[in-house]
């Protein structure tokens, strides 16, 4: 059984059919990307995923519950953590209030301090700006802190939705590093990402959407080499 | 943006007609005439005559700080130009006035003010010819004093402001100081720096050279005070905390033994105004779910009371006050809690508007014949008794500010705990980013209604005292009015500040009652002193740190994209 399976899901945003029957699978301690261009449903199955909305029909079933049970928070300490697209920082809290929001179900004042040196451990970036309001950060800080954040929950799943959008490209590089690193310390990465070159590099598996609808599958390298995919997302011709 | 090192003609003879508009404006409402008897200090100054000098000496001022790049010469030139330009119009109103009754043009019909007295006030009484004249060299002479003020060093120029602005605050204010003085020491204090209700001019020199010489002294030394303060002890530093809320906390028992009835039904006002915006604050300050009709608790929790205690025709139990006072908490935070249900998945404007509604369906609720028999209609709920404590009637002013300064701390202590903990920082999350704070384990559903629950409670507390207070409830007391005065109370204050919504709530609810002598221009002077406030001081009269923070990030933002 995978970690997660989403199975033939709907969504609707009023009359706009935004997902038409997707389904992927992500197996525990992969690193699964899901690519396409704007409007193509990747934002949508994400939110669907971490239980924000409801699909009207299939199904989401995280670790063999059904995630459409769930309400968004609830989710959190069953293992789901999600970093939204354009970061969701509480931008006028500090660095430090921004790490304790993220294990706010948690209890353990011993783990969280733990969770939270490890965490300025992986973006020692952050570290060094612990009291600053996370809101004057650069915009690859902030990043660095959505994800820092999202892990102080302890997530076996984590999603991330467009990591690398508004990033200059050396710190994309650095980024996707780090997913690496987080990946390889046991946490499962669902990556959603446009910059499909990147994002095709690090996942062992990808998944292409387009209009709603999965179009492709198969493991990461072989889609590299896909002349479909070549052309439309990685702009070689 | 650099328009500061130069001022073109254009700015200059701007800010110059404004305050002669500013003349002109005042004068044709009234104000100058009906101030003009209006005494500030005995004999010297008179509020109506403040109102024709401060425009020419804010317009010097202002034009001096545009050129204070071009050398002191420039910036006094400029500020006696502005004084000469904010003379204009005012000297064409008088002209126009005497030219249209000349030739015997009804002017008053429509400008009731436009009159004789009016061209009197304006040329000191000394006919057109000299008066104007008169007029011109003053205003002059005034912008030339602004510019002055401004070429001035800081310390000294914040110095004379500061003096200045304390003896036309305590000019304004002479009645109650007079009433204070009376209280504390004696009939005959009054008289001795008061004169027919303005100041006598020795005292107020003496006002001006105390506050000012003060604000000097804390201007020199301030800073090293702190310091020294910063480095003493903990000992020392507890010391001082204790003792100054020790102070504090006697002079708020005094002080309606010093201030007297009137002012003592004043702040028992402010004080049930500090109870809803506290509430108030938790849904809008902490949560940033604005609500518009939180004068719902308020009328919930004074009609439980009305409905419960009365020993009138509507009374359906006639229930001790102390025993309804929880009742009518409760009531209201059952209210809160239901129509907090249909507008969970409301955000922004649209929750604004949905309980901007409630604040209105309760009004006509409690004005429809439908509920008339339980709760009185337009005749509203009579005989609410006074509560008692022992023997004691609560039923003056003075015992009233007690009451209400209980309930003022109960509710600030609430509001303290709950800003620095758990339930805090969630509203605070969910205020920023609804979707992120779900995404952290949030339960924003359960914080939305815990956030509408707990706000209604004070609301409900201060109704019920309300009740009990007047003695008698109306659903007139219950308008929208309310429910923008509480809402302003805390932006004014500052968003999510506790010490500010006190501050706010002084400003907002006391200062009109002070005011009342300006009668009819109460409200405008209300609005102006509410334009200016977010003009000069946007983040908040006392602000909250995480406030202060945002306002201060935005501008740095807006700094750096220039």
């Amino acid at each position: 059984m995978a970690l997660l399976e989403v199975d033939n899901i709907h969504a609707y945003y009023g009359k706009i059919h935004a997902l038409k029957g997707v389904s992927l699978t992500v197996e525990k301690g992969e690193v699964v990307s899901l690519i396409g261009g704007n409007g193509a449903g990747k934002t949508t199955t994400l939110r669907c995923i971490s239980g924000l909305i409801k699909p009207t029909d299939g199904s989401v079933t995280f670790d063999d519950d059904v995630v459409a049970d769930y309400a968004a928070h609830e989710l959190v300490p069953m293992g789901i953590a999600m970093v939204p697209e354009g970061r969701g920082i509480f931008s006028k809290l500090t660095v430090q209030e921004n790490m304790e929001m993220g294990a706010f179900y948690r209890n353990d004042k011993e783990g969280i301090k733990q969770d939270m040196e490890h965490g300025y451990h992986i973006f020692p970036r952050l570290a060094e700006r612990r009291t600053q309001i996370a809101g004057t950060m650069s915009g690859g800080e902030q990043q660095m802190l959505a994800m820092a954040r999202a892990l102080m929950s302890k997530p076996r799943l984590l999603l991330l939705d467009e990591p690398s959008m508004g990033l200059a490209p050396v710190l994309v590089e650095l980024i996707f590093d780090t997913i690496r690193d987080i990946n390889q310390q046991g946490v499962t990465v669902l990556l959603v990402e446009q910059n499909a070159h990147m994002a095709l590099q690090i996942a062992n598996r990808g998944y292409v959407l387009q209009t709603g609808e999965i179009i492709l599958s198969d493991n990461a390298a072989s889609l590299r080499k896909d002349p479909m995919v070549q052309k439309a997302y990685l702009g070689i011709d | 943006m650099n328009h500061t090192s130069s001022l073109s003609w254009r700015s200059l003879l701007n800010i110059g007609l404004l305050a002669g508009l500013a003349i002109v404006y005042t004068g044709l409402i009234g104000m100058i005439q009906v101030f003009s008897e209006r005494g500030i200090i005995a004999g010297v100054l008179t509020m109506g005559q403040i109102m024709i000098f401060l425009p020419p000496l804010v317009a010097g001022y202002m034009a001096a700080r545009r050129s204070r790049e071009q050398g002191a010469g420039r910036m006094i030139l400029n500020a006696g130009l502005a004084g000469l330009i904010a003379a204009v119009l005012p000297v064409i109103l008088v002209l126009l006035i005497r030219q249209l009754d000349v030739m015997g043009v009804d002017i008053r019909s429509m400008f009731v003010n436009a009159s004789k007295a009016l061209i009197d006030h304006l040329t000191f009484e000394r006919g057109i010819g000299p008066g104007l004249a008169m007029l011109v060299g003053f205003m002059t002479a005034l912008g030339l004093a602004g510019g002055a003020l401004m070429a001035l060093p800081e310390r000294i120029r914040q110095t004379l402001i500061t003096g200045t602005t304390w003896v036309i605050g305590i000019g304004l204010l002479s009645e109650f100081m007079i009433q204070i003085l009376r209280n504390l020491f004696g009939n005959q204090a009054g008289r001795s720096i008061f004169q027919a209700g303005a100041l006598k001019p020795i005292p107020a020199l003496i006002i001006f050279i105390v506050t000012a010489g003060i604000y000097y002294f804390w201007q020199l030394q301030g800073a090293n005070i702190r310091a020294r303060y910063a480095r003493s002890g903990e000992g020392t530093k507890q010391t001082f905390q204790r003792t100054s809320v020790g102070l504090l906390g006697i002079l708020l028992l005094m002080l309606p033994w010093i201030v007297g009835t009137f002012l003592s039904e004043v702040l028992a006002n402010v004080g049930l105004y500090v109870l809803m915006a506290l509430g108030l604050n938790i849904a809008v300050g902490l949560a940033g779910l604005l609500d518009l009709g939180y004068v719902t608790n308020f009328a919930v929790g004074a009609y439980v009371m009305g409905a419960l205690t009365s020993t009138g025709p509507l009374g359906l139990a006639e229930l001790n006050f102390w025993i309804v006072l929880p009742i009518s908490v409760l009531a209201a935070m059952t209210t809160g809690f239901l129509l907090a249900l249909p507008v969970l998945r409301m955000r922004g404007d649209y929750l604004a508007i949905a309980t901007l509604g409630f604040g209105e369906i309760i009004r006509l609720l409690a004005l429809s014949d439908w509920l008339a028999p339980y709760i009185g209609g337009a005749q509203g709920i009579l005989f609410i008794p006074k509560p008692h404590i022992g023997s004691l009637t609560i039923d003056t002013p003075e015992t009233f500010y007690y009451l209400i300064l209980a309930a003022c701390f109960i509710m600030l202590f609430i509001s303290i705990r709950l800003n620095n903990s758990r339930t805090g920082r969630q509203w605070m999350a969910m205020r920023e980013d609804e979707d992120a704070a779900g995404a952290m384990g949030i339960d924003t559903t359960l914080a939305k209604l815990l956030a509408f629950t707990l706000s209604a409670a004070s609301g409900g507390l201060a109704g019920a005292i309300f009740a009990s207070k007047l003695g008698a409830i109306f659903p007139h007391s219950f308008s929208l009015l309310i429910s923008i005065n509480v809402l302003s109370i805390i932006i004014v204050g500052g968003m999510g500040s506790i010490p500010g919504i006190v501050v706010g709530a002084l400003a907002l609810i006391g200062l009109p009652e002070l005011l009342r002598e300006f009668s009819d221009y109460r409200l405008l002077l209300y609005g102006a002193l509410l334009i200016i406030m977010m003009l000069v001081r946007p983040e908040g009269l006392w602000p909250s740190a995480v406030r202060r923070r945002e306002l201060q990030s935005d501008a740095a933002e807006a700094a750096a994209a220039d």
